[in-house]
């Protein structure tokens, strides 16, 4: 059993260091696009791809979620459930809110680099 | 007398008490993300990233925490393979690029105060100084876990039937505060 299982781990270190891979190569693969300067959104569109692609290899293999049980999916399916209904909110009220929020004038932040 | 893991619902108590405080790590952590979001949608202006913070040095802490990520993964892979001198390399690695990793962000946020860019500054600045600032704490937090680990797997621990185990959440805890990062970078730095 002690063999089997040592075997499984041997398998997975594997696995890791593909995974450390990926994610080297897409952490210089965002900070490359964001040089292009490309719009706002497209620029937004393309990080947040990479990071959601980065964040689910770390959950699926770094935190053994493709091993996991049905419960442990269970949680954190209703956990992202929740997360998204949290970032839907001000989207969605986003006209509502748009003209009231901020009206004192500071800036966002200062013109002036460093 | 030894126990093994209680698992009454098929996962060990602790591994499900993990997930579910990470799950509330998760909430706490869209919260602010949705902030971020509602205060640049109203903005009337938001810089750039790469105008106001230092991108290379961003990219070096995202190098070092996915590479801490790795190291930690492999020092529960050497507690499996029974390997104690394994364990202690990884964990003693993951412990160093933690501090490399505060180090690094120490050096960005004093060049910020050198600049008088304060989380007052601006709604940039606040929102830029309290995430990292949240997520700083975190990995302080980490490294005391791990470094109790340590300490505790050169003792007796080492034997214990719940060691692994330990390691195991230590790591997802790691892994969660390597994705909180994973998201910042982008959204502060390069967006």
């Amino acid at each position: 059993m002690s063999d089997h299982k040592a075997h499984s781990e041997a398998a997975h270190v594997k696995i890791y260091m593909m995974v450390f891979g990926a994610l080297m190569v897409l952490t210089i693969v965002t900070v490359l696009v964001s040089y292009l300067h490309l719009p706002p959104a497209l620029g937004i569109l393309i990080g947040l791809a990479i990071a959601t692609t980065k964040a689910s290899l770390v959950a699926t293999f770094f935190m053994h979620l493709k091993w996991e049980r049905r419960l442990i999916y269970g949680l954190l399916g209703l956990t992202v459930f929740f997360m998204i209904v949290l970032f839907a909110v001000p989207i969605v009220d986003n006209h509502g809110l748009k003209p009231n929020i901020i009206h004192y004038d500071q800036p966002a932040a200062e013109e002036a680099h460093h | 007398m030894e126990h093994a893991p209680v698992e009454s619902t098929g996962i060990p108590n602790g591994k499900l008490g993990t997930w579910l405080f990470l799950a509330s790590e998760v909430m706490l952590f869209a919260t602010l993300f949705t902030s971020y979001i509602v205060l640049r949608v109203a903005a009337p202006s938001w810089p750039r990233g790469w105008d106001v913070l230092n991108v290379p040095l961003a990219t070096l802490n995202t190098f070092i925490l996915i590479t801490s990520s790795v190291t930690i993964v492999m020092a529960h892979a050497k507690v499996l393979e029974k390997d104690k001198a394994g364990f202690r390399r990884y964990m003693f690695f993951t412990l160093l690029l933690s501090f490399g990793f505060l180090i690094v962000k120490s050096f960005e946020y004093a060049s910020k105060f050198q600049h008088h860019h304060y989380p007052a500054t601006s709604i940039f600045y606040a929102i830029y100084f309290t995430t990292t600032g949240l997520h700083g704490i975190h990995v302080i937090g980490g490294i005391l876990f791990n470094a109790g680990l340590m300490i505790w797997g050169a003792g007796d621990g080492w034997e214990d039937p719940l060691f692994a185990g330990r390691v195991e959440y230590a790591g997802l805890y790691w892994h969660f505060v390597d994705i909180v990062w994973i998201f910042l970078f982008p959204a502060l730095y390069l967006l």
